[in-house]
């Protein structure tokens, strides 16, 4: 594999880091990735109203602020980032 | 297996609704979204809400928007999906469907983080539409027109942010300046980067402007300033002209007025003074009324209650902003203010409402104010109130809504015919029991007995051009009764018709003469008075008649056929005699067609098993043109002509067509197309209708002609939104029916039964069940069967919630608190609170106005015996000390001692989160007393877990505990652990058991196979499945197979190979040995997922049953949208290629509505297998002729094989 096809896949791959936001790299730390499923699931379930009525069946809050909730979620949705180790 | 699956009860829920002048002039009409279907509804005068058209899109509608360009008089529709595509509907008046105007492509399909979709919000002015997704990504399309004045869309500009999280999104009114988009926004990029959670804590939520260039075709972010970190929703304020322009920012427990370069106005949103302090106000949907001079919002809370909220402005400058108290009505995922003064509110769950304006909030009331908001050391004073009475509206109607549906079981407990669908529905105060039965709902107008068993009924106009019937003629066995219809229906001797005999036939001939034919004649009655008089030749009597206006064919008995028509004059002539070769069983004629003289087919049954078509033509008069053989005996006959039709409100377009429908004496109803030049017969089609031979009759529902057939129930036969429907009318046999309008009831069916004259008007048409509700307490969980007495056991609960007691408490006190004067003495203006009789007392219902929220920690709970013949509690047991209750079960012990007793599994003190809180459960056992209708404790078993699903089984109780499977026995203080299993990976939700075996549901992985082996006492796990599946519903289907849904809104079927199976039966150690081996951290053996089908809701409930009586069974299931679908097998391979292909051909030629591929849905998370989709397959009917003829030419079919296959299809489920 020479130089410029590395630069080329590397390049091609920050590309789709930038467009599709939650794509992975080789670096990525199990917090980052979690954070993205994460506000992966509730984006889903924000989209999907029959589930998101379910939510609010089971906690009993209406569907408006079971949205909200979720919406909310998406700042945190993990908790605090973990401390990162100096290199 | 291949499997066809139909939805019987589309879903019932609202998602969004929307309104506007869809259709151009004047009337307004709603758009709703109800998840997967369009359906567009519209008040009628009686301020009754009717649906005008309905589609099935297969796809998530997420948002709709509606947008006008400047000038036009009528809305398009945006609607927002999860097709990764913006699509532009207009509604077609003409042909009622909704035209795909524009369709554009922007992302992926499927509901995603960045794709937009969630969110829309048009320019008010109608120039541009914003499209957003929940993270990043905002699209910005320019709408204009060309210059043939159609509408046109320009190629998207951008407005992304990364890192940005969107809340809302509206267009700013600013009137024809550059186009304005608001949106409320949080960025977190940098709390996601700081550990400390300094930046989390600071994390601020801006309110920006996107503006849209029109000059530059471009959009840049124009202004962005804080706001109130609880903001969750915009609503645009009218600008130019008509307001001060800007957008009023909902937040937690405030409104705030925002716009560019204006200082905010801020009011608190009132307070229910119940509330507990750690809950704040959210307000969750809005509406804007705008009048010439005045505009002012509804907002409603997650309460349910409804405020006012005004702007006192001058010019663009806001001084106040005041927030009053309106009404409080159920919470609302959508309401629209109509311009005749109508509210429609799309509930979250339970039926929807349509409201009437009868003020709009002048009277004072309670207010918070800008401007005399306060601010302590805590944060902005409160402002309280008590909710009250409606006041300012009036409800006037409400749309059935079954959602959520939590519970389902078909069961015919009132032995009729078909079984009824017991439904738990609802939600808190909201909850019911829905008993659902097929057929289409009735309104009894009057019932009044009668001297005798009457035999016949009639109804007949005096003059063609009448609009209501005269009279109502009732033959008995020797006599004739004559009823007037006036004022009120009373007895007349001065009609004309003879009294003194029964009636055969009575009916208006020519255009003013009264006809009745008896026995031994035709006494024709003229308008003048004058009565002439035809006697029957020598002995013989007349023994059947058909007529229409024109023409009447008597049947003598011995098999004589004597033709007569009216002619010019009136005078009743008899054309023709023919002798046919035994006596005949019945006749018809066809009604005469608009503009000729006579109608050309009498149709003839014989009891030779045949049906024989006849000319009336003078050229050929009674001679046969053609002849069928039907399965046995006809006892009546009915032409049902069926007008042309291109579309327009009662939907597809098909041409005109003559249907000749025999009743046989074995109950089967025999359809049959009569070619309308040559009088030949094809296409035929039967259905078994009943026990008793079916009697027609041709009526007249909203205007078209209909037939009733009246066999052990009456039956409705009528052409609606292009197909042609069968359906059973909920009442009870009748004898004979005639079509009756008077002023009171323009379309109504008089009938007679028994020895009552029954009246009674067909309701809503196109719906495939009628409801009768029983109210509930709080939301239904699950119920069970009391098999011997036929009692419903069923567990309700609510988190959150006061019992019953604190409630009463609470509510004594706050009526002595405000004292009689302001609820007290409304008890005589009784409104509202619908179906519950149990309520009618209570001056606050709460099916209104909800339950006061409690602590969220908080549980309440009961069970309830209900004796669903009565509809009547005979037992309730709240439970005490925070208790829930989750699963039940009736058991058999082995000991006989207390026959059938009753388990419940409740939990004390349950919390979701977090998870690692040890929660104490219990299982109740209860013992049927005093018939089964109470219960009575025997005792309570601590164990350690949520016992969330129980299940008999061998004479002993299973119970999954947590991720424990475990046997009980019964003892005298407590239930005895007999043997228990582990090893489930997480919580054991349903459990079902078949000879020794033992399936168990987890909630997040699918099916597991267990085997009890009672010589070791050991449980053990021989097989699972590999797809991580979250249950939410599952039922036993045979011995190998399990039906399961997940949260997704996938069906699927799992099945154990045969081979696998046959060795575990065999083996002496029952796949022991090889299950202490295990294979991929699971069970040995794996099942095979055999079918598998994305619904597109979340599947609450699976039952196998039939709905027709002697039909197979099929997998019916319920959703939390409340809707009923059924799966049902095919039995032939031919049946399979055909609608495959079928389904293929739709797929391709018909894509659906709001752009989402059809096959890529239904495969949203695993791809679709051995299911069709007979919605789709349904859809047929609705194309375009000339589709309808390519897509049949290619199936070697004609398009009318193709609806009597998918009218087959549908038939053999309900």
């Amino acid at each position: 594999m020479q130089a410029s096809d590395r630069f080329n896949i590397n390049s091609q791959l920050e590309h789709l880091q930038a467009k599709y936001v939650g794509t992975g790299h080789a670096d990525l730390s199990r917090f980052e990735w979690a954070v993205n499923i994460q506000r992966d699931s509730y984006a889903s379930y924000i989209g999907h109203y029959p589930m998101l009525s379910y939510f609010a069946i089971a906690e009993n809050e209406s569907i408006g602020r079971e949205r909200y909730n979720f919406m909310q979620k998406m700042l945190l949705p993990c908790g605090l980032p973990p401390e990162r180790e100096e290199e | 297996m291949y499997l066809y699956s139909l939805t019987l009860q589309q879903a019932t829920g609202i998602i969004c609704a929307i309104n506007g002048n869809f259709s151009g002039g004047k009337t307004q009409e709603i758009a709703v979204a109800r998840g997967k279907i369009l359906d567009l509804l519209r008040p009628d005068e009686n301020g009754k809400i009717q649906t005008i058209h309905s589609v099935e899109v297969f796809g998530a509608i997420r948002s709709l928007a509606q947008f006008r360009l400047t000038g036009a008089q009528k809305d398009y529709i945006v609607v927002g999906s999860d097709s990764g595509r913006i699509v532009i509907l207009e509604y077609n008046k003409e042909k009622n469907v909704f035209d795909k105007v524009h369709q554009e492509t922007f992302g992926k399909s499927g509901c995603r983080r960045i794709v937009p979709g969630q969110y829309l919000a048009v320019d008010p002015k109608g120039r541009a539409v914003m499209i957003g997704a929940c993270e990043k990504q905002k699209l910005v399309y320019v709408l204009n027109r060309d210059t043939t004045a159609r509408l046109t869309i320009s190629s998207p500009l951008e407005a992304h942010k990364s890192h940005t999280i969107c809340y809302s999104l509206c267009g700013v009114d600013c009137g024809f300046d550059n186009p304005i988009f608001a949106a409320i926004e949080l960025d977190y990029s940098e709390a996601d980067q700081d550990p400390t959670g300094q930046a989390a804590s600071e994390a601020q939520k801006h309110l920006t402007f996107y503006e849209l260039d029109l000059g530059l075709n471009h959009v840049s972010r124009k202004w962005s300033e804080p706001v109130d970190n609880g903001a969750n929703m915009l609503v645009t304020v009218p600008g130019g002209a008509d307001g001060p322009s800007g957008v009023l920012v909902c937040a937690e427990n405030f409104v705030i007025y925002k716009n560019q370069g204006h200082p905010d106005v801020r009011a608190v949103i009132p307070r229910r003074t119940d509330l507990p302090a750690e809950r704040g106000v959210l307000v969750v949907s809005a509406a804007v009324h705008k009048q010439k001079a005045m505009f002012f919002f509804l907002i409603q809370t997650e309460y349910g209650d409804v405020f006012k909220v005004t702007l006192d402005h001058d010019g663009d400058h806001v001084s106040e902003l005041k927030i009053k108290y309106f009404d409080t009505i159920p919470v609302a995922s959508s309401i629209c203010v109509l311009k005749l003064g109508f509210l429609f509110s799309a509930s979250e769950f339970g039926n929807h409402g349509l409201y009437q304006f009868q003020a709009i909030g002048e009277e004072p009331d309670v207010e918070s104010s800008s401007s005399n908001l306060m601010e302590t050391e805590e944060g902005f004073q409160p402002v309280f109130f008590q909710p009250r009475r409606l006041k300012n509206l009036v409800r006037i109607d409400q749309v059935e809504s079954l959602m959520p549906l939590m519970d389902m079981k078909v069961l015919n407990l009132f032995e009729e015919e078909t079984p009824q669908i017991f439904s738990l529905c609802g939600r808190g105060p909201r909850s019911s029991l829905r008993i659902l039965r097929p057929g289409l709902a009735i309104t009894e107008m009057a019932v009044s007995q009668l001297p005798g068993q009457p035999s016949a009924v009639w109804t007949v106009k005096k003059n063609v051009s009448d609009e209501f019937d005269a009279y109502i003629v009732v033959s008995f066995t020797n006599a004739t009764l004559v009823l007037s219809i006036g004022e009120t229906v009373e007895e007349v001797n001065d009609s004309g018709f003879l009294d003194t005999t029964p009636s055969l036939a009575v009916s208006l001939i020519g255009d003013d003469s009264l006809m009745q034919v008896h026995p031994n004649g035709i006494r024709h009655i003229r308008e003048d008075g004058r009565i002439n008089e035809w006697r029957t030749p020598g002995k013989r009597s007349i023994v059947k008649v058909g007529y229409n206006r024109l023409q009447v064919v008597i049947a003598l008995s011995g098999g004589e056929l004597i033709y007569f028509e009216a002619d010019m004059t009136g005078q009743l002539m008899e054309v023709e005699k023919h002798e046919m070769s035994g006596d005949l069983a019945c006749l018809d004629i066809a009604p005469v067609p608009e503009g000729r003289q006579r109608s050309r087919f009498l149709a003839v049954g014989s009891y030779d098993n045949t049906v024989r078509i006849l000319s009336l033509d003078p050229d050929d008069c009674l001679q046969i043109l053609s002849v069928q053989s039907v399965s046995s005996a006809p006892e009546s006959l009915l032409f049902l002509e069926v007008q042309a039709s291109i579309g327009g409100e009662d939907g597809a377009d098909h041409p005109a067509n003559l249907f000749l429908n025999s009743g046989l004496q074995n109950g089967v109803l025999f359809r049959t197309v009569v070619d309308m030049v040559t009088g030949q017969l094809s296409d035929s089609r039967s259905r078994f209708l009943g026990l008793k031979p079916p009697k027609l009759f041709s009526i007249s529902v909203r205007g078209r002609s209909a037939m009733l057939c009246l066999s052990s129930r009456p039956w409705l036969g009528y052409i609606h939104r292009g197909h042609f429907h069968l359906t059973p009318l909920s009442y009870e046999t009748l004898e004979f029916a005639a079509p009756f309008s008077s002023d009171q009831c323009a379309e109504g069916v008089v009938s007679v039964a028994g020895d009552a004259l029954r009246i009674f008007m067909i309701d809503r048409l196109g719906e495939t069940f009628n409801e009768t509700v029983v109210p509930l307490r709080y939301t239904p969980r699950k119920f069970v069967l009391q098999p011997k007495r036929k009692l419903l056991v069923i567990i309700e609960s609510d988190q959150g919630a006061f019992t019953a007691e604190e409630r009463e408490a609470a509510r004594k006190e706050c009526f002595e608190a405000g004292g009689v004067g302001e609820n007290g003495n409304g008890n005589a203006d009784q409104m509202e609170n619908g179906a519950d009789d149990e309520d009618k007392e209570d001056p606050l219902s709460d099916e209104q106005y909800g339950y006061p929220k409690a602590e969220s920690e908080k549980w309440v709970s009961c069970i309830r015996v209900l004796d669903p013949k009565t509809a009547t509690t005979t037992c309730l047991l709240e439970l005490q000390d925070n208790e829930a209750a989750y699963s039940v079960c009736t058991v058999n012990f082995h000991d006989k001692e207390y026959g059938t007793l009753l388990a419940v599994g409740t939990v004390k003190g349950m919390q979701f989160w977090p998870k690692k809180n040890l929660v104490t459960g219990f299982i109740h056992i209860y013992r049927f007393v005093e018939e089964g209708k109470s219960l009575e404790l025997l005792h309570k078993t601590q164990v350690e877990g949520v016992p969330l699903a129980l299940c008999q089984f061998q004479g002993r109780l299973l119970a999954g505990i947590g991720p424990v499977l475990r046997l009980y026995d019964l003892g005298k203080k407590r239930l005895l652990r007999k043997c228990e299993n582990k090893l489930f990976p997480n919580t054991i939700i349903s459990i079902q058991t078949y000879r020794d075996r033992i399936y168990v549901g987890d909630i997040q992985e699918s099916f597991h196979y267990c085997k009890y082996r009672r010589d070791e006492n050991q449980l053990y796990i021989f097989a699972d499945d590999c797809v991580p599946r979250w249950l939410t519903a599952s039922h036993h289907v045979d011995f190998d197979t399990m039906a399961g849904a997940d949260k997704f809104g996938n069906v699927y079927f799992v099945r154990l190979p045969q081979d696998l199976s046959e060795e575990i039966e065999e083996d002496p150690t029952g796949g022991k040995i090889k299950w202490e081996q295990g294979k991929l951290n699971g069970a040995p053996n794996k099942v095979d997922e055999i079918v598998q089908f994305h619904v597109g809701d979340v599947v609450t409930c699976l039952q196998k049953a039939s709905m027709i009586p002697g039909g197979s069974e099929s997998i019916m299931y319920g959703t939390v949208m409340g809707s009923i679908g059924a799966l049902h097998a095919f039995t032939s391979r031919d049946d399979v290629d055909f609608f495959s292909h079928l389904e293929m051909h739709m797929r391709q030629e018909y894509p659906p509505l709001c752009g989402r591929d059809h096959m890529a849905y239904r495969s949203a998370y695993f791809p679709v297998k051995d299911v069709i989709d007979g919605d789709l397959c349904e859809q047929f009917p609705t194309l375009p002729m000339d589709l309808q003829r390519k897509i049949a030419d290619e199936l070697d079919r004609t398009p009318a094989e193709i609806l009597k296959k998918l009218e087959d299809a549908r038939n053999k489920i309900i």
